[in-house]
């Protein structure tokens, strides 16, 4: 394949087994330099097998690629100089304290001018009063952040996050987020996977995947458009209950709450009209809204099964 | 910057680190230090294969000027301790069931004038053979020990009945340790038995332990290589495999009195070469282990049969010679014919050629093993 400067990723055919379990099953990825791609899909859904293939971790079974312009088969170590890889459930050391935890990225990364990178790396963190904590009595709002320090402190050109906001609180896993755009405008090309809406709504394009195959990619709102989603809202007292009764209608694709509200979606605009007659519109007030993102996934999530992880 | 630069400045990247955190386990780094002196103290001092002063009953039926002197000769020997005297058989017979004792000595009524006859009395002693190893000293010394005494007492008129000198005077050299000083066999095997112990179990679980806690995957997404990973990983525990070789060397010199024969930097050369051995077989483990636990289980696995087939607890010329294959695969009976041979028979480089080989052997054996192994631990 001939290599394209614009594409920060460039996978085709991407495959990984594990012994008899194929955890990714033919992935294409054309991902350009200098956006924020999000990387949706259940657990289990290949997705941090793809990731670790790209930066050139795991050797895929099948496929080729180039990432940055590099031979993800061939040239693992120059991708590992140049990229960021921020991993699931990402701990650096919790024996170390925050400092030495840089210090030790600084120094395998070999860069000059050690302490002043470090010095100035504890300051854009704000963490320079702490600095001499361990990093294991960080809170998890905090631990993420000197993880992507440590993992932005070489420069690298592209940002590979593996679920990095799970277990963070709200307030952080926003702060988390300005500073992932900001990391972008400075040119920066990140993928990041997640199973928050709100995270994926801030992303300039989804890829959705299961069981190991891509299902859908492209900016929100095409994803929302594409899907062909009719969704309706119930409020009111009586909603309680009523999720139960509509599930499996004819019709109704899938019924779940948001909020104290109920959200029922499904193809076609008639049928699903039908079926909320066909239970009675008392003690709730109907209307139809816009599918959201998460109706989309949920949907999308209903046809090709949950929890995917089974292969250990 | 050319690559060799970079990989060792790698290296020491990982090694700091791997410095700090073992500085921060005081635990593990107590443990570290506590482990050698404990044991020197624990089985220095406490292991013994020459005991002495084992209980002894006594169950005599008559009571004269020679069965007193031959129960005297018995005490002063060193040997037996007559704790016990009594004219009831079945009374001594109970105390060495419940092993109160280690001997009963018996001597029945006319022994005395049997004697004087010359019909060659009986003199029983039943030991406690339950543990062969415990009693053997002492039995293979009493019949020495009756006819010398003997000897005294039938004079004049008696002296045709003292027992004739064989035709052949044996005599036995017991060399290298001539008394026969378990300690002087015991402290050099523990320098062995001390490093292979902590050594693969903490290398084993400083490496897991990054699995463990998902660090490892860190480790590899940064540009670290396997090989220098390893090797920054190891190099601190060369550091405390040293200090506790200076431990064990200090304690059997100003201790335990051990007689050091051989060159000094011989020894130092075969404890660093098994030091390495034990180092890259904790890494293998780690490398099959998936949790800390494991790791410690893998370490007991190979343990047990490096302390019992080694030639550190039982004499490895003992053993069938299936088991003799097993130890030779081990690194430790390899080490304890090194330091054994350099320490108590002063022996040079030539004498010990087979046993550095074959622990050099040994590393490359296991060495093949963990980069092949580590290589793969993502897929």
């Amino acid at each position: 394949m001939t290599a394209r400067p614009d594409l920060a990723i460039d996978v085709r055919g991407l495959v990984k087994r594990f012994d008899d379990k194929t955890a990714v099953d033919g992935v294409d990825i054309q991902m350009p330099r200098g956006q924020v791609w999000g990387f949706l899909g259940p657990n289990g859904s290949g997705k941090t097998t793809t990731i670790r293939m790209i930066c050139g971790l795991l050797r895929p079974s099948a496929g080729e690629g180039r990432c940055l312009g590099f031979d993800i088969l061939k040239e693992s170590a120059r991708i590992k100089l140049a990229t960021g890889y921020m991993t699931q459930k990402s701990s650096f050391w919790g024996d170390l304290t925050i400092r030495e935890n840089l210090e030790f990225v600084a120094r395998l990364y070999q860069m000059p001018r050690l302490r002043r990178r470090v010095d100035e790396t504890l300051e854009t963190l704000g963490l320079s009063h702490r600095q001499h904590q361990l990093a294991g009595a960080l809170s998890g709002g905090w631990k993420q952040r000197l993880a992507l320090a440590a993992v932005t402190m070489h420069e690298p050109k592209l940002l590979l996050l593996d679920e990095p906001t799970a277990g963070v609180d709200p307030q952080a896993r926003r702060d988390f987020w300005d500073e992932i755009h900001r990391l972008s405008a400075a040119g920066l090309t990140v993928l990041v996977s997640t199973h928050y809406m709100d995270e994926a709504e801030r992303c300039d394009r989804i890829v959705y995947l299961a069981h190991g195959r891509l299902v859908t990619e492209g900016p929100v709102a095409e994803i929302i458009a594409g899907s062909g989603l009719v969704t309706f809202r119930a409020r009111g007292a009586g909603v309680r209950d009523l999720a139960e009764r509509l599930r499996g209608a004819p019709g109704v694709e899938h019924a779940a709450y948001f909020g104290a509200a109920l959200h029922v979606s499904g193809p076609e605009r008639s049928a699903l009209e039908q079926a909320i007659d066909g239970i009675g519109r008392d003690g709730a007030v109907w209307e139809e809204v816009e599918p959201s993102l998460e109706d989309v996934f949920i949907t999308l999530m209903a046809r090709s099964g949950g929890d995917q992880r089974d292969h250990g | 910057m050319n690559a060799v630069t970079a990989s060792l400045s790698r290296i020491l990247a990982v090694f700091m680190k791997e410095l700090i955190q073992m500085r921060r386990d005081r635990m593990t780094f107590a443990m570290m230090l506590a482990i050698p002196v404990l044991q020197l103290v624990l089985f220095g001092y406490a292991i013994n294969t020459d005991p002495k002063d084992l209980p002894t009953a006594v169950h005599v039926e008559e009571r004269t000027p020679i069965v007193r002197s031959l129960l005297t000769a018995l005490e002063t020997s060193g040997y037996y301790d007559l704790v016990f005297e009594t004219d009831d058989p079945r009374e001594s017979a109970a105390l060495l069931a419940r092993g109160e004792v280690s001997f009963v000595v018996s001597i029945p009524a006319g022994f005395t004038e049997d004697l004087v006859r010359g019909e060659r009395p009986q003199f029983l002693i039943e030991a406690d053979a339950s543990d062969p190893s415990a009693s053997s000293n002492a039995v293979a010394r009493a019949e020495e020990i009756v006819n010398r005494a003997l000897r005294h007492d039938l004079k004049g008129a008696l002296a045709h009945l003292a027992p004739s000198a064989g035709p052949v005077e044996v005599v036995v050299h017991a060399r290298y340790n001539p008394e026969a000083i378990t300690q002087y066999n015991i402290v050099p095997g523990l320098l062995g038995v001390i490093l292979t112990m902590t050594l693969v179990m903490i290398t084993g679980i400083a490496m897991t332990r990054e699995a463990e806690r998902g660090t490892m995957e860190n480790l590899l997404a940064m540009p670290a290589r396997p090989l220098e990973v390893m090797i920054g990983k190891i190099a601190p525990y060369i550091g405390v495999g040293a200090v506790q070789t200076t431990i064990i060397l200090l304690a059997a010199r100003y201790l335990f009195d051990v007689p050091f024969a051989g060159a000094l930097w011989l020894l130092l050369c075969g404890v660093v070469l098994f030091l390495v051995a034990n180092l890259a077989l904790g890494f293998t483990f780690s490398t099959i282990a998936k949790s800390q636990m494991q790791a410690m289980q893998l370490t007991f696995f190979f343990f047990l049969p490096s302390i019992l087939l080694s030639g550190f607890m039982f004499p490895y010329r003992g053993m069938p010679a299936w088991a003799q294959v097993i130890g030779e695969a081990l690194p430790l009976t390899h080490f304890l014919r090194i330091v054994r041979g350099v320490m108590l028979k002063g022996a040079g480089y030539a004498d010990m050629q087979g046993a550095f080989l074959a622990i050099g052997l040994f590393i490359l054996a296991v060495g093949t093993i963990a980069m092949l192994r580590y290589k793969r631990t993502l897929d």
